[in-house]
């Protein structure tokens, strides 16, 4: 039935999917906690610019990938001559697409649930001697894990489909950049790949139905947790 | 000792401030708005002042001239709010630990001392969701109080509690205040905690202080009535309990070289007392009167007369080492030809029992 081909579609697509969490999910901590707490130069604009992905066509983000990390972008060259990463037509770079269309839908829990924490606490943790470092970690930290897990699950599931902004940066490279939803497409394109596209598909719907159901879970956990705060 | 020199703009309020309280508790009095929680919030670090200088037991919180102004963590104070806030996803044990294992204070006050002390030695293990509103400012102050703080801030820590929970905490307070010397800086709209507790009141209006001083004196000289809770002047009196009655459940209580009698279900001998006597309830006579249901009388000297309206004066008797203030009319007191230094004798209608002590 699940040949071998699929599996490595779906084990790289999960791939690349953990790889733009984890590495989403810190950033969107630190920006969405001084966003939710510090005001601050440009609070607006950068409020607005995490948002952007949200709103903007993913094949215009994923051109714009392209111009800036693609191999002959300013911050492509930059990365491979440094660093030695290569983005352009890798898996790595569809690791880069996915986690920044999927920022948005990381970083809005757990700015809310930065934001839902009662200054009161962070004070009284700062009065009774934590440095603002410790009062973070201490406080502000466990009380927002919730909204955390539930943006770093949202995530998970807007990057294991992301398709737009993969095509245009990182093209369609089996093995390489051809994700669950790349192969979904590409399988339609030929003449007997209905069925496997259709496990596909299956398997999709499985993945994002159990994603939205955890962050759901969490975020319920949350509001209940939140309201007996006091 | 509290030493507090400030002034600070905040939005469009401004703040005036200078005091300086030698020990004990400081009740802060005033209608809402007057800017004592904004005054406690300076002295934590979370507000700062334009200019001035905070010191707390000879260290320096803030001195504008010499550029200090420690960050709100470095500043040992502890301060317990009218809700307090515990932390939700700790255990109390947790709570009540966390200026050590996160703020790194020291030691010095032994953490099931404070546990007896305010009773929530069985609550430890409990998360705090599961408390009821007086476990929880007692949580609070607990916590505060571990975290080995050179002044206690108290923002209304007992508003919120209904009278019974009040009766619960006041002992503690108390009990904190006598055991451990640690200052205390009080907010309260309540005139029988202010009188039970504070040593210093002062009274803030539009943030600016209109009075300050040690809270007998204080009390003697003002009426702070209009301020929300009316402070009604009158006079406190210390005492020590030297003998008890049961047949009639009256206590004597000496206040130097005088007796009163006070009417009281029951009180331990030795223990002292403070006495709040209101100026309306102390009437005068020129010697002592026969055929009178007044049981207590007190024979003092006239230290000042003054005229408070058109119809009355206030009188002022120096009671051995201590002072009791009448209101009178002045019909009254051209009658009896009151005037200072003539002896007369003080007629109590009633006498309330504030504070009690153990020593």
């Amino acid at each position: 039935m699940i040949d071998e081909q699929l599996i490595s579609i779906i084990l790289l697509s999960l791939k690349i999917a953990g790889v733009a969490i984890i590495f989403a999910t810190p950033l969107a901590i630190i920006l969405g906690y001084a966003l939710a707490r510090w005001k601050f130069f440009g609070h607006w604009l950068l409020n607005a610019l995490i948002y952007i992905p949200l709103v903007l066509p993913p094949v215009v983000t994923g051109f714009i990938l392209l111009e800036f990390f693609g191999p002959k972008g300013i911050a492509g060259v930059f990365l491979s001559n440094y660093l030695g990463l290569d983005l352009g037509f890798k898996w790595t770079g569809a690791a880069l697409a996915a986690g920044i269309v999927a920022f948005p839908l990381i970083i809005r829990p757990i700015k809310l649930a930065f934001e839902n924490i009662e200054q009161g606490l962070i004070d009284d943790a700062s009065i009774l001697g934590a440095s603002p470092l410790l009062a973070f970690m201490t406080v502000s930290l466990p009380l927002a894990f919730p909204g955390i897990i539930a943006g770093a699950v949202l995530g998970f599931a807007k990057a294991l489909g992301e398709f737009g902004a993969t095509i245009t940066f990182v093209s369609n490279i089996p093995g390489e950049t051809r994700t669950i939803s790349l192969g979904v497409y590409a399988l339609m394109q030929s003449p007997d790949g209905d069925h496997d596209a259709l496990v596909l598909v299956l398997i999709t719907v499985g993945l994002s139905l159990s994603a939205i159901i955890v962050s759901e879970w969490m975020s319920r956990r949350f509001v209940a947790r939140s309201r007996t705060i006091r | 000792m509290i030493e507090i020199d400030i002034s600070a703009k905040l939005g469009k309020f401004s703040l005036q401030v200078n005091f300086e309280a030698e020990r004990g508790i400081t009740a802060l009095f005033g209608p809402s708005g007057s800017g004592k929680t904004s005054l406690i919030r300076l002295i934590a670090g979370l507000e700062t002042p334009d200019s001035g200088l905070i010191q707390i037991s000879g260290r320096t919180l803030f001195d504008k001239s010499s550029d200090i102004n420690l960050p709100v963590h470095k500043r040992n104070v502890g301060y317990v709010l009218q809700e307090a806030n515990i932390f939700p996803h700790l255990t109390i044990r947790q709570n009540l630990t966390y200026a050590r294992w996160a703020g790194r204070r020291s030691r010095i006050i032994n953490i099931k001392d404070v546990c007896k002390v305010l009773g929530i030695e069985k609550l430890l293990d409990r998360m705090p969701d599961k408390l009821s509103g007086g476990e929880r400012q007692r949580v609070a102050i607990g916590r505060a109080l571990l975290s080995d703080p050179s002044v206690l801030l108290l923002d209304e820590p007992l508003s919120a509690l209904d009278h019974s929970r009040k009766l619960e905490i006041l002992p503690f307070l108390e009990q904190i205040r006598d055991r451990y010397d640690i200052p205390m800086i009080y907010i309260s709209h309540s005139v029988d905690e202010i009188t039970r507790l504070a040593d210093y009141l002062l009274v803030l209006k539009n943030g600016k202080q209109s009075i300050f001083g040690p809270i007998e004196s204080v009390l003697r000289n003002l009426d702070i009535r209009g301020s929300g809770d009316a402070l009604e002047a009158g006079s406190l009196l210390n005492g020590v309990c030297t003998g008890f009655d049961n047949n009639v459940a009256l206590a004597q209580i000496d206040i130097g070289e005088q007796i009163l009698q006070l009417p009281i279900a029951a009180m331990r001998i030795g223990a002292q007392v403070r006495l709040r006597i209101k100026a309306s309830d102390v009437a005068l006579a020129l010697s002592k009167p026969d055929g009178i249901s007044i049981q207590n009388m007190l024979v003092g000297k006239i230290t000042a007369l003054r005229q408070t309206d058109p119809s009355h004066v206030t009188v002022d008797l120096q009671i051995g080492t201590q002072q009791i203030r009448s209101h009178i009319t002045k019909k009254a007191a051209m009658d009896l030809a009151l005037e200072e230094s003539k002896s007369c004798i003080a007629l109590l209608k009633a006498v309330a029992l504030e504070g009690r002590g153990d020593p």
